[in-house]
């Protein structure tokens, strides 16, 4: 019996699995707008240092507020400094403490919902009431709670903003956990005697991570828009670093007569969380998760 | 010549695949449906039957279109009418019968209101004719007392009561002509026959056409006048149902009636070669090619056309139908099954009762489960090694519960379950050592709820080799290989995913899994019910095979007589979670015997036209065991008064060794069940 090849599927290198997932992807319209905008953010991340025309803390009372120019692309702030060699340095901070802190956020609550998932009962029962409880905490005011109390460190805010971005994943994890639980597989390797453990690793993550790996790239984004309300409000990053919150926060009294100084940060914020948003879409899409787009058959 | 209500012309449907290729799902399909008959449309998962029978209401699927033909209703193309034009002709003239009743009728809305929606939309019948009509419709569908029938709730009736439900639903607008998938697939044996009996009535009573889906040839056979086999998207039998069922002309269709499990016979029956070939995969050539015991070159090459033979009035797509026209009658050849039985005894399950209820605070403080009528009760069955035995009753007889128990998954509320004699087999997972869970196996019914969909076949298999045995590397493959082949595999399913595998393979698979433990006792639940009748018979086959290769002891699940028929040595019916009768299958299967297995053997249906089922008792269904007596006194037929309803039934021993548990002597039973 031979199958034509539309059937045929053989099992692929995990890197030949990725690629496809890219380029179905990008083969969506706003998927393709998603990851240009993404991979711009994280390539100007990367290179932003060396590119910068100007120092970002360079304080020049003669040149306080100057209108876009040839010299200053973007114009100058209230300090006199260059408002483009701040707005490229402005990201990399917000997106690697959100980047980390979205993978712990990933970590603990993933792990956390598919053991309350698969055990259930009463740990379940106890564990879901404690999430269910700081659920219902502002999490803004814990922040400012715990960043008064502990700093603006980056070693303080990754935890910190991981743990208050945790708890909504727990929720899906677990959800998505009780979607397989019930299958017969699980029965079936529980009635073999494998571990708790091994039942995780082997039989459940790899059917939920896919929708785990979703969750947490919403979260990412909402994690940026998060920080950067931390940073406007003085909680963030500490000055002089460039920051997009800080600068929008700093310049939004200016804003009457000096539009530029707060433009800039705006559209790069603005632009890094559609950018993310759009490339999570898409990626539940290339997945399959999202059901309307699924193939008939 | 009687009218034509709907004519199929040329019709064809399908979808684009991702690379842009048209794949049919259905191939220029041409039939009439003439007024009053009713067509029975028989075929294997994926043969297009359920595509073809909603074109027949002009809906297709999402996802598909329609590429060529027509499909003709009151001269009009179903295919091309505007939706609202379609609102008017579905329900009034068009009306469907779906499969599970219980999914179609709304949860929140009570029976009588979803009857009167349904008034409303297709009768012209004012609020006070309706009501009237409503219980008339369900006096019709034979429900008991229709007014308070239509104050309940869907979930407050059982699924036979909801599948009527929906038969007066759809002969609430009088349609001409109904479309029934699958209507009975989902329902106990004997609440089948009660409602096929029923659409027999409906059909003569109204004169409505039918067109009736399924995949059971036994149901069909009860109801049809004339009969379409399909296979992957084409016609390739139709013809009067009598004709087809005793002298079937297409190979497909004699090799499929050669596979079903009969009654009559004991074994195995002979199963056909390989499986249906996916849409978009078929070449040039006759697409039953590859599974034809008659095929010759040039079915290879040529595909043959739809052939009227005027002296059967039947069509046929084969070349070689004179050859198979002379073999006349199908000769049903069965393997006899060796038995493989020792006399030592290798699982004891004594005194073992089940409870489902929800236990009390202090009970479940004290760890303990208390239920004076637990779902399952006074379960004693002694296993020989190398015995099949076969657990057999209706949906809620406790037969999984018993299994899962055996398996460590559910704990006992008392008893004992002994392995080999010595060893007591705890019913907490967690207190059974390593060795414990690797004697006992489990198969599922459902190969794709029981494969990781992740995993690949090496990974599947190679679970429990890693885990009992700690193989690694070239050894745990040479072990993988090696299991594959047993299970007439080859080594090249290794890298596949259990999505890219037909149902038959998969379950091929969950086989080798449970076989890599090297167990002693495997326990299969209902194995095959999930798979195609062709494809069920290899299931079989290949089981009892291993069985004899390895002396492994079966504890078989089914709903299914025939099936357990064919390969159990001893069977245990069960009704309400309590033994009824236990015997050697040829003895169970022959009179006398419970009134229960009576009303069981009855039901079964059969692929001939001149058997029809024997309703012996109702088909109600009751939700809890009775606190004291016999556990079947609700619908027995030969209930003998109030010893039947304080008393539990003593156990009584037939010549042949067979244990009947009823208050009724012997000899009286054997009087009234002779015939």
């Amino acid at each position: 019996m031979k199958l034509d090849n539309i059937y045929q599927e053989e099992k692929k290198s995990n890197f030949a699995k990725v690629s496809e997932i890219i380029i179905t992807m990008a083969s969506r319209p706003s998927g393709f707008i998603g990851l240009s905008i993404l991979i711009f953010h994280v390539i100007l991340a990367f290179i932003s240092p060396y590119i910068a025309p100007y120092d970002f803390k360079a304080i020049n009372p003669t040149l306080m507020l100057q209108a876009p120019s040839a010299e200053y692309w973007f114009g100058t702030d209230d300090l006199g400094r260059d408002v483009f060699t701040r707005t490229i340095l402005g990201g990399r901070t917000a997106l690697t403490i959100t980047f980390f802190g979205s993978l712990i956020a990933l970590l603990w609550g993933g792990l956390l919902g598919i053991f309350c998932g698969l055990v259930g009962g009463k740990t379940d029962d106890i564990v879901m009431r404690i999430v269910d409880a700081f659920l219902s905490i502002p999490w803004i005011l814990a922040m400012l709670l715990i960043v008064s109390l502990l700093g603006t460190s980056t070693e303080v805010l990754i935890p910190a903003l991981g743990f208050f971005y945790g708890k909504g994943i727990v929720r899906v994890a677990r959800a998505a956990t009780h979607d397989v639980i019930a299958k017969d597989f699980i029965v079936s390797a529980r009635a073999r005697g494998h571990s708790n453990f091994s039942i995780i690793w082997n039989e459940i993550i790899p059917n939920v991570r896919d929708a785990i790996l979703v969750e947490g790239a919403m979260r990412w984004s909402w994690m940026l828009l998060g920080f950067s309300s931390l940073s406007f409000l003085g909680f963030g990053v500490s000055p002089p670093t460039p920051d997009w919150g800080l600068m929008i926060s700093n310049a939004r009294g200016l804003m009457s007569f000096a539009y530029w100084s707060v433009i800039a940060p705006i559209v790069g914020l603005s632009s890094l969380i559609i950018g993310i948003n759009l490339t999570a879409d898409a990626f539940a899409k290339a997945l399959g998760i999202d059901r309307s787009t699924k193939a008939p058959v | 010549m009687t009218e034509i209500i709907q004519k199929v012309k040329n019709l064809s449907i399908g979808f684009k695949s991702k690379k842009g290729e048209e794949i049919l799902i259905l191939r220029n399909i041409s039939t009439n449906i003439k007024k009053g008959e009713t067509v029975g449309i028989v075929g294997e998962s994926g043969s297009g039957k359920s595509t073809l029978a909603l074109a027949m209401m002009g809906y297709v699927k999402h996802g598909l279109y329609t590429i060529g033909g027509e499909c003709e209703f009151n001269s009009s193309n179903l295919l091309k009418m505007k939706n609202r034009d379609l609102e008017k002709i579905r329900g009034r003239k068009i009306a469907m019968i779906p499969q599970n009743a219980g999914q179609a009728l709304t949860p929140n809305l009570k029976i009588g209101y979803q009857i009167d929606e349904a008034l409303q939309l297709h009768s012209d019948l004012k609020e006070e004719e309706r009501e009237q009509k409503i219980s008339e419709l369900l006096n019709k569908v034979r429900l008991p007392s229709p007014e308070t029938i239509a104050l309940r709730y869907p979930h407050e009736l059982s699924g036979g009561q909801q599948q009527r439900v929906a038969v007066a639903m759809a002969l609430a607008g009088t349609p001409d002509l109904l479309l029934l998938d699958e209507p009975t697939t989902g329902l106990d044996v004997t609440t089948q026959a009660h409602v096929l009996e029923l659409l027999n009535f409906i059909a003569k009573d109204t004169g409505t056409s039918m067109v009736y889906v399924s995949h059971d040839l036994g149901a069909i056979a009860q109801v049809s006048d004339r009969i379409i086999v399909m296979y992957s998207g084409e016609i390739v039998l139709e013809g009067p149902s009598r004709d087809i069922l005793k002298k079937p002309i297409h190979p497909y269709t004699y090799g499929l009636l050669k596979s079903i499990p009969k009654l009559s016979l004991a074994g195995l029956p002979q199963s056909m070669p390989g499986s249906q070939p996916q849409p978009g995969t078929m070449h040039r050539g006759c697409s039953f090619f590859e599974r034809c015991d008659f095929s010759e070159e040039k079915c290879k090459s040529n595909s043959p056309q739809l052939e009227y033979l005027e002296e059967l009035n039947t069509s046929v797509r084969c070349f070689n139908h004179k050859s198979l026209m002379n073999d006349s009658q199908v000769n049903q050849t069965v393997n006899k099954i060796k038995t493989s039985l020792q006399d030592k005894e290798i699982l004891n399950i004594s005194e073992v009762s089940i409870s489902y209820a929800k236990q009390k605070l202090l009970d479940q403080v004290l760890n303990r489960i208390s239920d004076d009528n637990p779902t399952v009760k006074d379960i004693n069955i002694n296993i020989k090694k190398g015995e099949t035995i076969a657990l057999v009753g209706e949906s809620g007889s406790g037969k999984s519960t018993i299994l899962k128990s055996i398996a460590g998954l559910l704990r006992t509320k008392g008893g004992i379950i002994k392995f080999d004699q010595k060893r007591n087999l705890s019913s907490d997972l967690k207190e059974r050592d390593p060795n414990d869970l690797r004697i006992i196996q489990l198969i599922f019914q459902n190969p794709d709820e029981s494969l990781n969909p992740n995993h690949t076949v090496e990974e599947i298999i190679a679970q429990p080799l890693k885990l009992y045995f700690g193989l690694k590397g070239e050894e745990l493959k040479k072990n993988i290989i090696e299991l594959l082949q047993k299970v007439r595999l080859g080594e090249f399913y290794m890298s596949r995913y259990p999505r890219q595998l037909s149902g038959g393979e998969k379950q091929r698979v969950a086989v080798a899994r449970a076989f890599a433990a090297k167990p002693d006792i495997i326990l299969c639940d209902e194995v095959t019910s999930a798979l195609d009748v062709s494809v069920q018979a290899a299931v079989l086959n290949l089981l009892q095979q291993l069985k004899e290769d390895f002396g492994t002891t079966y504890i078989f699940v089914s709903h299914d007589l025939a099936v357990v028929r064919a390969i159990s040595d001893r069977v245990a019916v069960l009704y309400q979670g309590r033994l009824c009768e236990v015997g050697p299958s040829k003895d169970v299967y022959q009179f006398p015997s419970h009134p229960y297995t009576e009303v069981l053997l009855g039901a079964v249906l059969e692929p001939d036209p001149d058997i029809k089922p024997k309703l012996v008792a109702e088909d109600i269904v009751e939700e809890k065991p009775p606190q004291k007596g016999c556990s079947f006194q609700g619908r027995c037929s030969r209930i003998l008064g109030d010893i039947c309803k304080n008393e539990i039934p003593p156990w009584q021993i037939t010549n042949s060794g067979n244990s009947i548990r009823c208050h009724i002597p012997l000899k009286e039973l054997q009087k009234n069940q002779i015939n």
